[in-house]
């Protein structure tokens, strides 16, 4: 079975590379799922969102808090690009509740900031509810 | 004897001073491969962020946004210099203001009216003691810059750009960064920032992009696509400064303990010639004193 090819990446980093089976990312209008043979596509993050990986060799599910930025697909080969990005695995829970109780404080609990999406996803990516 | 304690003195604090540059020397040299690593990891991002772009512009002809306009009704014209923080760093900071000031006589003799916008220290100082009017300044990182160093300064120039002449805007951006060829060149260079030339790299690619569909659409892609553009190519030449601070530093600080060594030789010399001299002499005196005395000894 073909695989794809991901690389997600931040300006200061290659976060994570490899071959996978599947790639759920978040776009402005809602998720999509990306398998191998995907049309090309161009098209941009939700900020704040979890990118999931299903790596090729039946690993468990990578996850990946993404901050602003867009990815792309072409030829079986998925580039995410994301301003910020943290494997799910390398989230320091502590520090980013006590970065959510902060936005949440900073903006109220209503209304709905970068930074308060930003922990949000970080939580989720790293598997713990927010 | 009052010249032996002198060049003693002298020799100790020679010393003390190579102790320092030598520490600093491999100081850098540590952190020319830790800005070296910095530039190779950011690299993926950069070539990405470029084929996207690529393959965004291609497959929409006669794409139009802010950014990618010429302003010619906007004469003042931005200057971002890239300098560092500290000095001991030989000619590098020198070597990027004196190639900034070439470039901003030749746009004033276009007849616009350039600005500095300034990164480090060294930089703001020179502007400063000159009185000269700054556009804006940040300081603080140039010797290990981090992404959102240069989001902010790419956020600041994209704002400044979009504003009008009358706000205080600008109408073209230019950089003058050092780019690190080696450990022993770097080469100060200038570029065009905004209005953006976006490099091909099709060339070098070969076939064509795929002919991609745009998530929502290719105007909201581009919209993100071009300032993040910006700010991968500001952290890049900052990056870039970086590497060559570091390089720059290590070669100044090595010829600086290389120099002291040999100081330390030659005060060392001297000194042992002075002291030699003197315990020639003594012998001379001390034998001068005994033939004397067995003389009138003998009588």
């Amino acid at each position: 079975m073909a695989t794809l090819k991901v690389g997600l990446v931040s300006p200061e980093r290659e976060v994570w590379s490899g071959e996978a089976k599947m790639v759920v990312a978040q776009t402005i209008e809602g998720q999509l799922g990306i398998m191998p043979g995907h049309a090309p596509v161009l098209g941009v993050l939700l900020d704040g969102s979890v990118v999931k990986i299903e790596p090729a060799d039946g690993g468990e599910w990578i996850s990946a808090m993404v901050g602003s930025g867009f990815f792309s697909i072409a030829d079986n080969e998925v580039s995410v690009l994301a301003e910020q990005a943290e494997l799910g695995s390398e989230v320091d829970v502590a520090d980013a509740r006590r970065a959510l109780d902060e936005a949440l404080t900073a903006a109220g609990a209503d209304q709905d900031t970068t930074a308060e999406r930003r922990a949000r996803a970080r939580l989720r990516a790293a598997g713990s509810e927010a | 004897m009052a010249q032996i304690r002198q060049l003693r003195q002298q020799i100790r604090s020679v010393k003390s001073t190579a102790k320092i540059t030598r520490a600093q020397e491999m100081i850098a040299t540590s952190r020319i491969v830790k800005a070296q690593t910095a530039v190779a990891a950011s690299k993926p991002y950069a070539d990405q962020i470029v084929r996207a772009l690529t393959a965004l512009v291609s497959h929409n002809v006669g794409i139009d946004h802010p950014l990618l306009n010429e302003q010619p009704e906007d004469a003042r014209t931005a200057v971002l210099i890239i300098t560092s923080d500290r000095g001991f760093a030989g000619g590098y900071n020198a070597n990027v203001i004196r190639e900034a000031e070439a470039l901003i006589a030749k746009l004033r003799a276009e007849g616009k009216r350039p600005v500095p916008y300034v990164v480090g220290n060294k930089g703001v100082t020179w502007y400063r003691f000159r009185n000269r009017e700054i556009g804006a300044q940040w300081t603080g990182f140039s010797d290990r810059p981090s992404f959102p160093d240069a989001e902010g300064i790419g956020r600041r120039l994209a704002a400044d750009f979009l504003k009008t002449d009358a706000e205080g805007g600008v109408g073209e951006i230019h950089v003058v960064y050092t780019e690190f060829v080696s450990m022993l060149t770097q080469a100060v260079q200038v570029r065009r920032l905004i209005p953006l030339e976006i490099e091909d790299t099709t060339a070098t690619d070969g076939g064509t992009p795929p002919a991609y569909e745009f998530e929502p659409t290719a105007g909201d892609v581009l919209d993100l696509l071009l300032p993040n553009y910006i700010e991968s190519r500001i952290f890049h030449m900052m990056l870039q400064s970086a590497a060559s601070e570091h390089a720059a530093r290590r070669r100044a600080m090595k010829s600086a303990t290389d120099n002291a060594n040999e100081l330390i030789g030659v005060y060392t010399r001297q000194m042992n010639q002075v002291r030699q001299a003197a315990i020639t002499q003594e012998i001379s005196e001390i034998v001068g004193g005994a033939d004397a005395l067995a003389d009138s000894g003998g009588e």
